[in-house]
């Protein structure tokens, strides 16, 4: 009882914010402009198909290439003294103490055509690069902006791997390779799901970085979505490109829980 | 006893300049039952991690089968370990737990199989093969812990306080069970403890540790009958420990009185400790009594009744089967086997003293306390002591 009572101002800030929201992208996505019941936005989203590929495939690039980056970073953290790791974390925090469309703004100073880097480059004498507007520069915004979200849980759940785990493997006859493989990896396995999710879903959806650093060629499914409320004045297309939206992001999820519940048994 | 199987040559460990092992000397033979006993930070459970190799001793060398390993890495050694609390893999079931190490060393599939198994049926935990290890009792996680280390069949096996986090009655049929693989199997088992009680029920060996030194080796017998100094008869059982001087051998005078006793080979004249058991002591009648005092507090404990007797002002620790009650003016009898005499010490004056008696005592020797509050208590009352003596 006591746990309900305490829950209850979220639970009616979920009432007010989600849940109702998300029953209007529902009647939205299922009626036309004048409100009638029809099924043509969700005929309509078969046009989007390519794009939806394309949206989960750079979110799925980047959330690989984090969890790359981010896997040994956060390792090397957990392994620190208490002080060390907690300046560390801090420095991996920091970046996001800065706006989001701020940062975005800096990688397009960047990687202009005339920007810092390519000023630099023609300064040597060589030809401009053409660094934006390509899949890689909207997977770099991607991986910039979203690193932190893949270090933080992992991370969370090294540095809870008891030390004595590790010495039992060593004793047992266990490399420091080995340990890594047969103990400590296995027992990350849920840092790497949760950390997996916390990138995919956010670069599945997003709009801005690859409205900055990308071109049309690499238009997302979040600028789509945009651009049906914005511009194109068709919240039903939009609100049924949500809608399916979500339901891939939670299929995404539910796989990759599936994953991770095969996963430790799969490392035996 | 068989042949030398470790040897640990002046031994020192140190951690950011805090010394915790000074000059441990120490050899362990094959097939024997050692145990490391001292209260916690007394550096045991350091002196079993060089064994293991997850130390390197900052000075002195280990050596196994007569070579230095001293930089031999954990995985390369000939020995396994039961760590305090047992250190499961969670994500591996209870025969995968098992099979951990000889996986590791790439045994063929067929023998893993026959060997888990036999394993288990050693530590009685046949049919939880595919149990989660979570999902254990404390005391069938505990047997995992051991069929784990011992199916590697090491020539050593460490234990760092395999039982101290199991109740009583398990803890009692666990030690039974420990002694049985050890003598079944013909291991070495260097056991790690501060419940001087298993200590002495299940060694061969017992070795007394405080701050970092050995304080004495030997048979529990002769330790608990012949401790060398005031701290291994305080840590051993209960003691009374007076102030006495040994005017010649075989006679040894406290209290003002002069008592026959069994020890000799001391200087003339010479102050020592003497220690007395509390259950060696006769109660008796005034009139025929060494020594006469008043009972000052009784405290019932089962097997036997804990007496205080205030003798002009110390009180000793008698245990007796018979109910004194409390103001009673009693007289005990002393025979020369219930004194023991030893050297003064830098723990002279520290311990067996029951002036201020109370029911706390219990809770000192009590294992389930833990060790961080004991040693930064024992620390304190030391460095009170060594002022106490400095001004002597």
């Amino acid at each position: 009882m006591r746990n309900k009572t305490l829950a209850a101002p979220y639970l009616v800030w979920m009432a007010i914010f989600t849940v109702i929201p998300l029953g209007i992208v529902f009647y939205f996505a299922f009626t036309d402009g004048t409100g009638a019941f029809t099924l043509a936005n969700i005929d309509n989203i078969g046009n989007y198909l390519p794009i939806f590929v394309k949206s989960v495939w750079l979110a799925l690039v980047s959330s690989i290439i984090c969890l790359i980056i981010g896997y040994p970073v956060a390792y090397y953290i957990a392994g620190r003294s208490h002080r060390g790791q907690r300046f560390l974390y801090m420095l991996v925090m920091l970046p996001m103490c800065i706006s989001f469309l701020l940062r975005t703004m800096a990688w397009v100073a960047l990687l202009d055509d005339t920007g810092i880097l390519n000023g630099f480059i023609t300064a040597l004498g060589m030809k401009p690069l053409p660094l934006i507007r390509t899949n890689a520069a909207v997977v770099l915004g991607m991986v910039y902006n979203y690193l932190p979200y893949m270090i933080m849980p992992l991370y969370t759940v090294i540095m809870k791997i008891d030390p004595r785990l590790v010495e039992a493997a060593q004793d047992l006859g266990c490399s420091n390779p080995q340990v890594f493989r047969r103990v400590v990896f296995p027992l990350s396995v849920p840092g790497i799901v949760s950390g997996f999710t916390m990138v995919f879903v956010p670069a599945v959806s997003t709009f801005y970085i690859s409205q900055k650093l990308g071109s049309s060629g690499t238009t997302l499914i979040g600028d789509v979505i945009e651009s049906q409320f914005k511009t194109a004045y068709n919240p039903n297309l939009g609100a049924a490109l949500s809608l399916v939206l979500m339901l891939l992001v939670l299929i995404c999820i539910g796989v990759m829980n599936r994953f991770s519940g095969d996963g430790e048994v799969a490392t035996v | 006893m068989s042949k030398e199987l470790i040897r640990l040559v002046g031994c020192t460990m140190a951690f950011d300049n805090e010394i915790v092992l000074n000059d441990i000397n120490l050899y362990i033979n094959d097939r024997e039952f050692l145990t490391l006993l001292g209260p916690s930070g007394c550096g045991k459970t350091t002196t079993l991690r060089l064994i293991a190799g997850f130390l390197t001793p900052t000075g002195g060398d280990v050596l196994f089968d007569g070579v230095r390993i001293n930089d031999v890495p954990p995985h390369k050694r000939k020995v396994n370990t039961v760590f305090q609390r047992y250190a499961l893999f969670p994500h591996l079931d209870v025969y995968e737990n098992v099979a951990f190490g000889l996986r590791i060393a790439k045994l063929p599939e067929k023998e893993i199989d026959e060997r888990v198994t036999e394993m288990l049926e050693i530590v009685s935990l046949r049919g939880f093969e595919n149990r989660k290890v979570t999902q254990l009792s404390g005391g069938q996680q505990q047997r995992v812990a051991i069929a784990r280390a011992l199916v590697n069949r090491p020539k050593v096996l460490l234990l760092d306080e395999p039982l101290g986090a199991l109740d009583l009655r398990l803890r009692k049929d666990m030690q039974q069970e420990l002694k049985r693989i050890q003598q079944a199997l013909g291991i070495t088992f260097i056991y790690v403890t501060h419940d001087q009680e298993e200590a002495l029920a299940m060694s061969d060996t017992v070795v007394v540790m405080d701050k970092g030194r050995i304080q004495q080796i030997g048979h529990p017998e002769d330790i608990y009958n012949e401790p060398k100094n005031a701290f291994v008869a305080d840590f051993i059982g209960e003691s009374n420990i007076l102030d006495g001087v040994m005017p010649e051998d075989y006679a040894v005078k406290f209290f003002g009185r002069r008592f026959k006793c069994v020890d000799a080979g001391f200087a003339k004249n010479e102050p020592v400790d003497v220690v007395i058991r509390p259950e060696d002591i006769d109660i008796v009648p005034p009139d025929d009594g060494h020594l006469c005092g008043t009972v000052t507090s009784v405290t019932f404990k089962g097997v036997h009744y804990d007496t205080i007797v205030d003798f002009h002002g110390f009180k000793w620790l008698i245990q007796t089967t018979e109910l004194h009650p409390v103001g009673s003016y009693i007289g005990i009898l002393l025979t020369p086997d219930d004194i023991h005499i030893m050297h003064k010490s830098e723990y002279s004056g520290l311990f067996g003293d029951y002036s201020s008696y109370s029911a706390e005592y219990d809770e000192i020797n009590d294992p389930d306390i833990y060790p961080e509050d004991i040693s930064e208590e024992v620390s304190e009352t030391s460095s009170e002591g060594e002022a106490a003596k400095d001004e002597e």
